[in-house]
């Protein structure tokens, strides 16, 4: 990572954070209706994948999808708008929290129900392969996704025809209200794939620049046509699974511990170190992020409402 | 009802107190699902133990064909799938294994297997979480559909379900779980097949499920108003669905105004519409009325859930329309 990378990776951090924060705040004030999963805590690895992916290589996603969005590109204002479920969003507020889509960047799709986007991360990265293209595709799934049935036909069926995909598990050690153990006596996600000959590595997702080299490297591979690879990144779901969870079931962070692996804390820190930028500029990235939050509430409180016309016009798409 | 004590208590402690009785009175009863046993103190947990009350992983195709397993095997396993939606990842095991078991077997083998999942939350939850999907499980053959408007149905539905001998669908409504209402105490059993007239009236037959049930109540009370009495009966299970109960009404009134959560092609409505078509047809004195969703995904925008969903309004006007 230099200090381009990491700067651009800091912003998309910050964006994220903020976002979800405001999103938290208007689902309470009921702006934001409906059931809504946060991902604060986990920014780094949406920033640092999504960071080193081109506008037409594809990204899927689950529940929690929105840091993957913004940072695969999405606007800020039609992102918030599709939240508030207006007709300026992203998708006119038919689809809302979990189901974002921005074509113009490659987010084509995101799902409510656990492991249902990993077959369409193959079926878009076989339709780059048929086309030619070096494009990849790349799905985030959490690691409660890793016992669903799609998984394991998924990376079969990947390894078999040697797709350009990369699947990129967020292990954050719950799945809803119960931790791993409960569901799995696997621990590491890392350690599945192997008897399929695919790459795959554990990374500290809190650490974004470890992210970013991982990831990077996967990558390389899997543009290069050498097959499917997968990621885990170990992450902390700061919120409950969803805004509103009593939150009862495990044992709260505690906040200077949280300081520490704070994963947009932590690039600040090793950025100022490294020298990739200073205090100052840390601090206007920051405050743009908010300041670009506000101009997108401000922005999607003016979108209309979607016309009821579209109820029925939109269930065939010809 | 007269001679049961009863207590008030929600849909949702109604549905509970059901299973729970049931692990009590059987000790083959197990409880598995994605979120039972939440924390150590769980009641489930508490009174039953961590062999019968298990915690499964997002895995429902393993989840419910498992119980279906053990269900052939003597147990009679109780699945809370969560959501109805996520049934689908697993609609093998549904609607073409647990359900065919016994008739394939000759009768030789039987599958007693609940499926508890939730429907209908038209609450901003968006087009995979709201659906009101029953339409596509009440035709299966050998699975059995229940739909609880009320927490004393809810209890005695649920009951009924586990003491049941078929693999059946329990489908609690989710913007019903904290309504409260009386519920019998101790054993309570409300049998399958049997409709509940839930408001008697003599000019218009309304014929509802679920949470539509207290949307045409509260219409049929605007109606009582202006002087048109209608009878709001509740199928209770559409899976075996008692059409006699809704032919004797619609031989009274002459008028039928069906409502439906459920898109208008996969409803109950339609189901019904057919039959008292067929069989109630003299009786009639003016056309089968469908207040459905209309045959779209629920959008995720608050005034398009409104728009698409059947209400109160689009009830008295139906009603007001055959009158
Ligand atoms: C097929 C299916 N089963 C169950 C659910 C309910 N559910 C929603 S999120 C979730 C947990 C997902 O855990 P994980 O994949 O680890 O993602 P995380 O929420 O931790 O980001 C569950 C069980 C669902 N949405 N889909
Ligand atoms: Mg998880």
């Amino acid at each position: 990572m230099n200090a381009d990378q990491a700067r651009s990776v800091l912003r998309t951090m910050w964006r994220i954070r903020a976002f979800e924060e405001r999103v938290g705040r208007l689902k309470r004030s009921d702006e934001v209706h409906g059931l809504i999963h946060l991902s604060i805590g986990g920014e780094g690895v949406a920033a640092a994948v999504c960071g080193q992916l081109r506008d037409n290589d594809v990204v899927y996603s689950g529940h929690r999808a929105h840091g993957h969005v913004l940072a695969k590109g999405a606007p800020m204002p039609e992102t918030m708008a599709e939240l508030m479920g207006r007709e300026g969003g992203l998708c006119r507020g038919m689809g809302g929290s979990m189901h974002l889509v921005d074509v113009a960047h490659g987010m084509l799709g995101a799902t409510g129900v656990v492991g249902g986007t990993v077959p369409a991360a193959l079926g878009s990265a076989l339709a780059a392969r048929m086309r030619g293209e070096d494009t990849v595709s790349v799905v985030f799934f959490g690691d409660g996704a890793v016992q669903a049935g799609t998984f394991a036909e998924s990376v079969n069926l990947a390894a078999l025809w040697r797709l350009p995909v990369v699947l990129v598990c967020e292990n954050n050690g719950f799945a809803e209200f119960s931790p791993r153990s409960a569901h799995t006596p696997v621990e590491r996600v890392s350690d599945l794939v192997a008897p399929w000959g695919i790459p795959a590595a554990t990374v500290d997702g809190n650490d974004a620049v470890a992210v970013w080299e991982e990831f990077g490297r996967l990558l390389a591979g899997v543009r290069a046509g050498e097959g499917p690879a997968l990621l885990e990144a170990l992450t902390h779901r700061l919120r409950g699974h969803y805004e509103g969870d009593p939150d009862r079931y495990r044992v709260a962070v505690a906040a200077e511990e949280w300081q520490e692996r704070d994963p947009v804390l932590r690039l600040e820190r090793t950025g100022l170190e490294r020298g990739w930028f200073d205090a100052d500029e840390a601090k206007a990235v920051r405050e743009a992020a908010h300041a670009e939050v506000e101009d997108a509430v401000a922005w999607a409180r003016e979108s209309p409402w979607p016309t009821p016309e579209l109820a029925s016009s939109l269930v065939y798409g010809s | 009802m007269t001679g049961v004590t009863t207590r008030e208590m929600t849909y949702a402690a109604a549905t509970n107190e059901a299973v729970h009785l049931e692990m009590a009175r059987d000790e083959d009863v197990v409880l598995f699902g994605q979120s039972v046993a939440g924390s150590p103190d769980d009641p489930f947990l508490k009174a039953f133990g961590a062999d019968r009350v298990r915690v499964t992983p997002i895995s429902e195709t393993a989840e419910i064909g498992m119980a279906a397993g053990a269900a052939l095997a003597g147990k009679r396993p109780v699945v809370d799938c969560t959501m109805a939606e996520f049934l689908l990842v697993s609609m093998d095991q549904v609607v073409n294994e647990a359900n065919r078991f016994h008739y394939m077997s000759g009768g030789r083998v039987t599958a007693p297997l609940v499926l508890k999942a939730g429907y209908g939350f038209t609450a901003g939850w968006a087009g995979q979480h709201t659906g009101s999907i029953y339409g596509m499980f009440m035709g299966v053959p050998g699975l059995k559909v229940a739909l609880p408007s009320t927490p004393a149905d809810a209890k005695g539905l649920m009951a009924s379900a586990i003491r049941d001998d078929n693999p059946v669908l329990f489908l609690h409504h989710y913007l019903l779980l904290l309504e409260q209402g009386p519920v019998p105490e101790g054993e309570h059993l409300v049998p399958f097949g049997s409709a509940d007239v839930k408001r008697p009236g003599s000019d218009v037959t309304v014929v509802a499920t679920g949470w539509t049930v207290h949307r045409a109540l509260a219409a049929a009370e605007r109606l009582a108003a202006d002087g048109v009495d209608v009878e709001v009966i509740d199928p209770r299970t559409i899976a075996p669905l008692d059409t006699a109960t809704i032919l004797t009404s619609v031989e009274k009134t002459g008028r039928l105004v069906l409502v439906d959560q459920a898109t208008r092609h996969s409803s109950v409505a339609t189901v019904i519409a057919g039959e008292v078509a067929e069989h109630g047809f003299s009786a009639l004195r003016a056309p089968i009325v469908q207040v459905t969703a209309l045959d779209a995904s629920i959008a995720y925008a608050k005034p398009m859930e409104d728009y698409v969903l059947p209400d109160e309004d689009k009830i008295v006007a139906a009603v007001r329309g055959v009158a």
